[in-house]
């Protein structure tokens, strides 16, 4: 076929050429047409303004007016803000606190819902339930649920003993709150990332270890948590980069002061500060610089996390 | 792109590390498979312990749920009286119908509803091409592309919005839904989907059959690959859905709660408001935002859950 195009190039091509043409391009050319629509949205709405966002960075501008170029000195401002340290701080204590009761509560939650049960179905679309709930109506709820006066958690805390919590005021009882959020919606989902993971590991693993001796609780910390490894540092990854992204929850939780995170910046995090120079306060070049440490931070987690992840492989090598 | 992160990676870091432990180690997907569902007969009972604490997860899960049509069914008044209410109370359907005239909230629904569909249509369909040029057509520069698509996932969307926002200023789309749309139309999460099922479940020779019969790409898409490929665009056409129905941080920026908002804005407009607001008629949006993506879980739940397990191991 590749030969009849070159023979019929004298004059205008018969139709059997040109249809060879025609599915010599098809082949060569549609690869990168059913790929274009990805790039090019890409391109138009992710490359293109997050190197603008960059390049804004580097300037003083405000919307609508023009850019005056600053070099870093956003950046070096923003080394120098204590409002920027607090924002970080907050970022990094409500993503701890967030993220890691959430994947050991999701761990021992697949570990059940792994069991042969009765109502299996039910019990893993109900802990699925909160992820179809959207940050915001999940926020308006706890916010009443967490509310100091009336809401129903210090009412339980008080049948128990316990003065009520300044949940919205105080430092720490608002980022839990805040974590108890971002805990509630995502919990039951990881659980069934992590089932399917265990339902994959090979049953003569299990029965290897029983063989030996080893009791349940054993098998699950020896057998369970090592063949699913990959999966736990997938989720870990996807929560971290969820955590330092933190908006919603915050903003709305704060009510009207939800913006600055609390009357005392309390739970500001770098999202809610990137959205208060840039909206509020109209500094956008501010913003910007905010935004690029928060790509800077997440390439660092990222780099850290390899590292991790190589000295264990080398360790595991090393070690058989 | 907002949010894509929140939804399942069919990654490769979810295949289960396999040892050689036993002889019997399978090898095939098939054996394997069998293994599988020998091994599900030997699976432990649950003791009452787990039906216990399992049950207690399930009440954690859908209390907030319970309590937010609790919220909505009584008066703004009783709901900011301590103790909190726990009973559904008689005003469920006088606060629909203020929030539904009064604030909106259908207004909202309808744009909802029109950014999710177009935005998961879209997805799925780009995807999908795109998922199978990845998978089953060779090309030059494949490899580095799909690295490129799996590496935009982890930008953030706080990168992009401030020029967006200009660009969107500029234009003259603020409060416009194509605002929303646009940025959303296909994303690297769905590409990658699709691909990890199209190189399981498409054999390579399917697709060179169609071509010896003179089947031109399209004819190539829509008769073989489209049918093949329909369970897993059912999958990622939910899961799109839901988070395209959910997404807060870009739509917040681009509309505002008075021009055409979605649920999730318009729900932002009204609880980050001052404290005069009748907290039952914030919550009765935030109920009447949740509701319907509630039913779909309850009528599809066996299917999400399959499709979001399926996701996280198929690899």
């Amino acid at each position: 076929m590749a030969t009849s195009v070159r023979a019929t190039s004298g004059g205008s091509p018969p139709p059997a050429g040109l249809r060879s043409t025609l599915y010599r391009l098809d082949l060569k050319a549609v690869p990168y047409v059913f790929v274009a629509p990805f790039f090019l949205t890409f391109a138009a709405f992710g490359l293109f303004p997050l190197i603008y966002t960059g390049w804004l960075s580097l300037h003083r501008v405000e919307l609508g007016g023009s850019a005056q170029w600053k070099g870093l000195e956003n950046y070096s401002s923003l080394a120098t803000s204590e409002f920027f340290w607090n924002a970080l701080a907050n970022t990094f204590t409500i993503g701890v606190i967030s993220t890691v009761p959430q994947l050991l509560m999701a761990l021992g939650l697949a570990h059940l819902l792994n069991y042969k049960l009765r109502g299996r179905g039910f019990f893993r679309v109900a802990v699925l339930a909160p992820y179809a709930t959207s940050i915001a109506a999940a926020t308006l709820v706890f916010a009443q649920l967490f509310n100091t006066d009336y809401g129903l958690i210090n009412t339980v805390l008080g049948w128990v003993g316990f003065d009520p919590v300044a949940w919205d005021s105080s430092k720490w009882p608002a980022q839990i709150a805040i974590s108890t959020i971002v805990t509630w919606r995502w919990t039951g989902y990881n659980a069934l990332i992590y089932l399917a993971a265990m339902q994959a590991v090979p049953q003569d693993l299990y029965e290897a270890a029983a063989l030996d001796g080893a009791s349940r609780w054993r098998q699950f910390l020896s057998v369970t948590i090592p063949s699913i490894r990959p999966t736990i540092l997938f989720t870990v990854i996807v929560s971290t980069i969820g955590a330092t992204q933190l908006f919603g929850e915050p903003m709305l939780f704060g009510g009207s002061v939800g913006i600055s995170g609390g009357s005392g910046n309390q739970f500001q995090t770098l999202s809610l500060l990137m959205y208060e120079k840039g909206w509020v306060t109209g500094a956008l070049g501010q913003a910007s610089a905010i935004a690029w440490v928060m790509l800077l931070l997440l390439l660092l987690i990222g780099g850290i996390q390899t590292l991790i992840t190589r000295s264990n492989h080398k360790r595991k090598k090393s070690g058989s | 792109m907002a949010r894509m992160l929140d939804t399942p990676t069919p990654t490769p870091a979810s295949t289960p590390t396999r040892r050689p432990v036993s002889t019997a180690a399978p090898t095939t997907a098939a054996p394997r498979r069998r293994l599988l569902r020998q091994s599900a007969g030997r699976q432990h009972h649950a003791g009452p312990l787990t039906y216990v604490l399992l049950g207690l997860a399930a009440l954690i899960s859908l209390f907030p749920l319970y309590w937010n049509l609790v919220a909505a069914s009584h008066t703004g008044e009783r709901v900011v009286e301590a103790p909190a209410p726990l009973l559904p109370g008689p005003r469920l359907f006088d606060n629909l119908a203020f929030a539904w005239n009064q604030v909106d909230m259908g207004e909202a629904l309808v744009n909802t509803t029109i950014v999710a569909g177009l935005v998961a249509l879209s997805t799925v369909l780009f995807s999908t091409l795109a998922g199978f040029a990845f998978a089953k057509l060779p090309f030059k520069g494949r490899g580095a592309l799909l690295a490129l698509v799996v590496a935009t996932m982890t930008i953030p969307p706080q990168l992009s919005v401030i020029p967006l926002y200009q660009i969107v200023t500029d234009l003259g789309w603020v409060d416009q839904l194509q605002s929303v749309v646009l940025p959303s139309l296909v994303a690297a999460f769905g590409v990658f989907f699709m691909r990890q099922y199209l190189i399981e479940a498409l054999p390579v020779e399917l697709v060179e059959a169609a071509r010896m019969d003179g089947a031109h790409s399209l004819r190539i898409i829509w008769h073989v690959v489209f049918p093949v490929a329909r369970p897993a665009m059912a999958v990622l056409g939910m899961l799109v859905f839901v988070q395209a129905w959910n997404d807060f941080f870009w739509p917040f920026i681009a509309l505002t709660p008075d021009g055409n908002p979605t649920l999730q804005v318009a729900l932002a407009g009204l609880g980050a408001g001052n404290h005069t607001v009748d907290q039952a008629v914030v919550l009765t949006g935030a109920l009447i935002s949740t509701l319907p993506l509630l039913l779909v879980f309850a009528v599809l739940g066996k299917h999400i859950v399959g499709g979001i397990t399926a996701g996280a191991v198929k690899s």
